[in-house]
């Protein structure tokens, strides 16, 4: 491009200092634009949050359906809960996520342990984490029997 | 600079990059008053890879299923962020692609750009136009909204009128007697895995081809630089084109966002197999003038079935403009002045019959 040539003769700084500010124009132009297109990428990238739906209490199970020594997963909003009826005939409900690296756990009736078979860790009946890789103990449940059925609610944390 | 310096040494050392890229530095284009249709394919080739993009980013949300398609694709107009310009962007963006596709095949066909040694670029070139209107098609069905449903019922009922396979070729498309479910996987199946390998491998063997044979110059233009050396003109593919076809592919963009944020693109309702048609179902626009035509043919022409009839000639005319270069003879020819006369006739035809079954409707 032999656009030197056609302009006015003038000081070489003034040339570079123009230079530069066109430099300066269009690069911060392309970045700018540049910008517009990813951002609304980034934010498209990022799942919009979903209310969880199922609302603090659920209705775990009917009296009558667990036997004594048994557990039964339930549904408590999009995650597994763990609903255990005790040898005494007692319930318990806990989250069924296992602490360690989010594996379902179980109720082991042989062992009157809650066993998460991923990576052999345990919990007792209350949830504590008493073997194997677990970090934390699972959240533990508040459980209400209202006739017929087993109300499991969760604790809010204030 | 000086690490962009480093590392083409780096890659200079081990790939013999300089070498690579040697091609770069050698490639003209022409330069001339008809220059401004070599921007054309280019700018296909840019909606495409928008296309490509746009289309990665529905993935992540929509779901491929009769029961699930409507509602996701409405969760990503309304529930996540900036998702119906992203949506909006592939269905604009699907129509400028087209569109561009057509008018860079009218550009190399009047610019006879297909003669020897391009024959096979042209060939390349046409089946890709054809990939291209099968991701349309295949497309349209996603959202399984009611227009779209009908126009696949309709589109693939035509298929059926294809002599001798016409029936195994809409089991085949629809996945079974009916649209429903079933037709909706494949259709997505074709769209997301199947087109895009293709259309992927076509495209490097016709951007190979454009390589290997360099841009052609009309035939008059060579005449005149044949006479007169002196005005023959070039300029540098790198920098000089491509700086260009970028400012053209910015340019484009433009147009497709102004276009995708000022009419985002509808949904409609959700398609319901066991609801009658509604009024006004009608194919793409690109699949317009096929539709009309057929829709304006006799039930019946001599012994056959009308809708068979036109299926048949639009088919010989597709195989006739896929040979054309082998039809044309030299430049200067009468056969030559005959195809560039038919192609004009197919331009006037398809607007015609575009815009007739726009006014009609």
């Amino acid at each position: 491009m032999a656009k030197t040539a056609s302009m006015p003769p003038q000081g070489n700084e003034t040339r570079q200092g123009r230079r530069r500010f066109v430099e300066w124009l269009l690069g911060g132009s392309l970045l700018a634009s540049l910008a517009s297109f990813f951002y609304p990428v980034l934010r498209y990238l990022i799942p919009p949050e979903r209310a969880d739906l199922g609302s603090d209490t659920v209705v775990a199970a009917k009296v009558g359906e667990l036997k004594p020594n048994s557990g039964k997963i339930f549904r408590f909003g999009n995650r597994p809960g763990l609903l255990i009826r005790t040898a005494d005939g007692e319930y318990r409900a806990m989250s069924a996520t296992c602490t360690h690296l989010d594996c379902t756990v179980q109720y082991r009736s042989d062992l009157h342990q809650v066993w998460c078979a991923c990576h052999n860790g345990f919990y007792d009946l209350n949830g504590r984490n008493i073997a194997g890789p677990p970090p934390r103990p699972l959240d533990s449940y508040r459980v209400q029997v209202r006739g017929e059925e087993i109300v499991v609610t969760r604790h809010r944390e204030v | 600079m000086r690490l962009w310096r480093l590392l083409r040494d780096w890659l200079d050392e081990r790939f013999g990059w300089a070498e690579l890229t040697a091609f770069l530095r050698k490639k003209t284009v022409p330069r001339h008053r008809y220059s401004v249709w070599y921007y054309l394919g280019g700018i296909t080739l840019f909606l495409f890879v928008v296309q490509v993009c746009t289309g990665t980013l529905l993935l992540l949300y929509y779901r491929p299923s009769s029961s699930e398609a409507f509602r996701s694709v409405q969760y990503i107009m309304t529930e996540v962020e900036f998702g119906w310009l992203v949506r909006s962007i592939h269905s604009w963006g699907a129509n400028l692609m087209i569109f561009a596709a057509f008018a860079h095949m009218f550009s190399v066909l009047f610019l006879k750009a297909y003669r020897k040694p391009r024959e096979l670029t042209w060939v390349s070139g046409m089946l890709l136009l054809l990939l291209v209107l099968a991701f349309g098609f295949s497309g349209y069905l996603l959202p399984w909204n009611t227009l779209a449903f009908f126009a696949t019922k309709v589109g693939t009922d035509i298929v059926a009128q294809v002599p001798l396979v016409g029936d195994w070729l809409k089991v085949f498309l629809r996945g079974g007697e009916e649209v429903t479910g079933a037709t909706l996987t494949r259709f997505f199946g074709f769209h997301v895995a199947v087109l895009p390998g293709l259309t992927t491998l076509l495209l490097i063997v016709h951007l190979l081809l454009v390589q290997r044979f360099g841009i052609s110059v009309p035939p008059s233009l060579e005449a005149e630089w044949q006479a007169l050396p002196p005005e023959q003109r070039e300029m540098k593919f790198f920098p000089n084109f491509l700086l260009r076809e970028l400012m053209a592919w910015y340019v484009a963009l433009g147009i497709l966002g102004a276009l995708a944020a000022l009419a985002p693109w509808k949904l409609g309702t959700e398609a319901d197999p066991f609801a009658p048609a509604p009024a006004g179902i009608r194919p793409e626009w690109y699949f317009l003038f096929m539709f009309e035509t057929l829709k304006l043919l006799p039930a019946r022409i001599w012994i056959f079935e009308g809708e068979q009839v036109g299926v048949v000639a639009f088919g010989l005319a597709a195989v006739v403009w896929l040979l054309l270069p082998f039809l044309d003879g030299n430049a200067a020819g009468r056969r030559a002045r005959w195809i560039t006369g038919l192609g004009f006739f197919a331009l006037a035809y398809m607007a015609g019959m575009t815009l007739y079954a726009f006014l009609m409707g």
